[in-house]
């Protein structure tokens, strides 16, 4: 009896790993699935070849992007636009955020009219942006940044507001300064919210890159790829085009996640 | 080392004629009286424990005297001067044990000298004296998150004593922990006590933790707070809790709390639990059918 007991203990003890494990290629089940029966379908010839092409076509085209440069061309442009646009709405999305957070005065001054501001939908500024900027970089800058800056203020001034009142009094008791409070309690409390914030303004700048490029067209970029690939009837460069941009996407998602769990070891959330 | 260890001039507190009203919707005078008339002297060295059931005022008094509010009638007087808002001669150690999860433990001790007048050497060796003194060596690179409940108590415990305070106030630092725990950490503090005699006052609502560890226990009382009764505990430290003589102040002390329990209930309403059964009321050995109603 207690033999078995301990040996179900002992079971229960090593099984979560197993399953774990196992789950991280069951990620994988699905994509693979997919692909196969794209390639069968495709194969078997009974789709329309110019609606559904080929994964083997698709391949070529990629080879083809990657050899002549076109890929790097237009990669390099799209993600030197998001890091612009990611850089100039994250640094003044951290400011806002903290002035909104920090100080009641200039949340009650400014706090309503950014709370009706987030509120319009982020491609309804592109007229408006188009009209004053052009179709050029700067506009689509501008509208990165806005993408970014959004959910960076949010964040911030939430993580700001959200320290939980028994620290700061720990501060008061300890005399610090408006400054040591800031700095050595406030920020260090909001900082998983500010990750929070900047994580998603890198998310929603690289969405909105792909979407200003493609609605603000001008210039080279992965957007354009997309926008090439389809005014050619090109299924092949458009389904590159969308696997780059996904995977671009996939790539910052992680990096930001492991930058997370550097930053926030003390949170006992990371592992 | 030593010098800087010893504590400066006269640490006695005093308190006398202390209230404390709030703003209050629900009471007919739209005042909520929480504290009213309380004389208190805390001799220098010395453990005072103030107990008394949740609502009595018993947190409200030690938010004062730490200067978190300074909005009261009556005098706050340490060492003869009257207090003005927090101050480093006042330390603290909170129920929830409020370290900064982003310090490590010496980090967070060391959070209790950032403004003292130390070198950055002295800081070090009164943080390492003082992580030793709570017997926390091995552990100063932790986080909070890594340390249990009683660790990090411990941790809060060196906090407040790393700067030398003239007083060491304590809001029922023990609340929330498990008995087991918990008795060993009182314990600890008695022995901490005996080493720095530095001023303790303890707030709690545990009747044996008040009777283990102060030379007074003052029994507090709710709507408005007020002092009950002073009991002197003329017992010898280090104490053992089956000392008859013990066992019969902690009794007497509890007493109390039933008599005025009967007394204050209405008889058409039923009895309240207390509102924090895990601490020290409900003791094995009362009579069934006894109710601890404040």
């Amino acid at each position: 009896m207690s033999g078995i007991s301990r040996d179900a203990a002992e079971l229960a003890a090593v099984q979560p790993l197993r399953p774990a494990d196992r789950s991280r290629w069951r990620g994988f089940v699905l994509p693979v699935a997919a692909i196969a029966l794209w390639w069968l379908l495709s194969s078997l010839d009974i789709a329309n070849s110019a609606l559904l092409v080929s994964p083997a076509k698709v391949f070529d085209t990629a080879v083809d992007q990657v050899v002549t440069g076109r890929l790097w061309r237009a990669l390099s442009a799209s993600l030197a636009r998001e890091a612009t646009g990611f850089v100039i709405g994250t640094v003044s999305g951290l400011l806002l955020g903290a002035l909104l957070g920090l100080s009641p005065l200039f949340n009650r001054i400014v706090g309503p009219s950014f709370n009706t501001f987030k509120q319009i939908s982020l491609f309804a500024w592109i007229p408006l942006i188009s009209v004053w900027f052009g179709l050029g970089d700067v506009a689509k800058v501008v509208f990165l940044s806005l993408a970014a800056l959004v959910p960076v203020v949010v964040n911030t001034c939430d993580g700001i507001r959200t320290v939980p009142p028994g620290l700061l009094e720990v501060a008061r008791v300890y005399g610090f300064t408006r400054w040591q409070t800031v700095t050595q309690v406030v920020l260090p409390a909001a900082l998983p919210s500010i990750f929070t914030g900047v994580y998603l303004a890198l998310i929603y700048s690289w969405l909105a890159t792909i979407g200003a490029e493609y609605l603000l067209v001008a210039g080279k970029g992965i957007g354009n790829t997309l926008i090439e690939g389809s005014e050619h009837f090109q299924m092949d460069l458009v389904i590159f085009g969308m696997l780059v941009i996904g995977t671009v996407g996939w790539l910052m998602n992680a990096a930001a996640r492991a930058l997370e769990r550097r930053l926030a070891r003390w949170t006992g959330r990371a592992t | 080392m030593t010098t800087l260890l010893k504590p400066q001039t006269s640490n006695e507190l005093d308190i006398r004629g202390l209230g404390k009203r709030y703003t209050h919707d629900q009471a007919k005078s739209g005042e909520l009286q929480v504290l009213e008339g309380i004389d208190l002297h805390v001799s220098e060295g010395s453990f005072v424990s103030i107990v008394g059931a949740s609502g009595c005022g018993k947190s409200t008094l030690l938010r004062l005297i730490l200067g978190l509010d300074t909005q009261y009638e009556g005098q706050i007087l340490l060492g003869g001067q009257p207090i003005s808002g927090t101050g480093r001669e006042r330390g603290i150690v909170f129920q929830d044990h409020r370290l900064f999860p982003w310090l490590t433990v010496a980090q967070n001790i060391a959070v209790g000298l950032r403004n003292a007048p130390y070198t950055a050497r002295e800081k070090a060796e009164l943080v390492a004296a003082h992580v030793a003194l709570v017997g926390l060596e091995g552990f100063e690179r932790s986080w909070p998150h890594q340390i249990s409940g009683g660790m990090a108590q411990r941790v809060a415990i060196a906090r407040g004593l790393v700067n030398r305070p003239r007083v060491l106030l304590l809001d029922e630092p023990f609340g929330a922990l498990d008995a087991l725990t918990r008795s060993r950490l009182q314990n600890e503090l008695q022995r901490i006590w005996q080493k720095e005699r530095i001023t303790m006052l303890l707030v709690t609502h545990d009747v044996e933790e008040a009777v283990f560890l102060g030379d007074r226990v003052v029994v507090m009382q709710p709507s408005p707070g007020r002092i009950r009764r002073t009991v002197d505990v003329d017992l010898p430290h280090p104490r053992n809790r089956s000392d008859p003589a013990f066992i019969r102040l902690r009794d007497d002390v509890l007493s109390d709390f039933i008599d005025s329990g009967a007394e204050a209930r209405s008889p058409t309403q039923p009895p309240q639990p207390p509102h924090k059964p895990q601490g020290g009321l409900p003791v094995p050995g009362l009579p069934a059918g006894l109710q601890l109603a404040w």
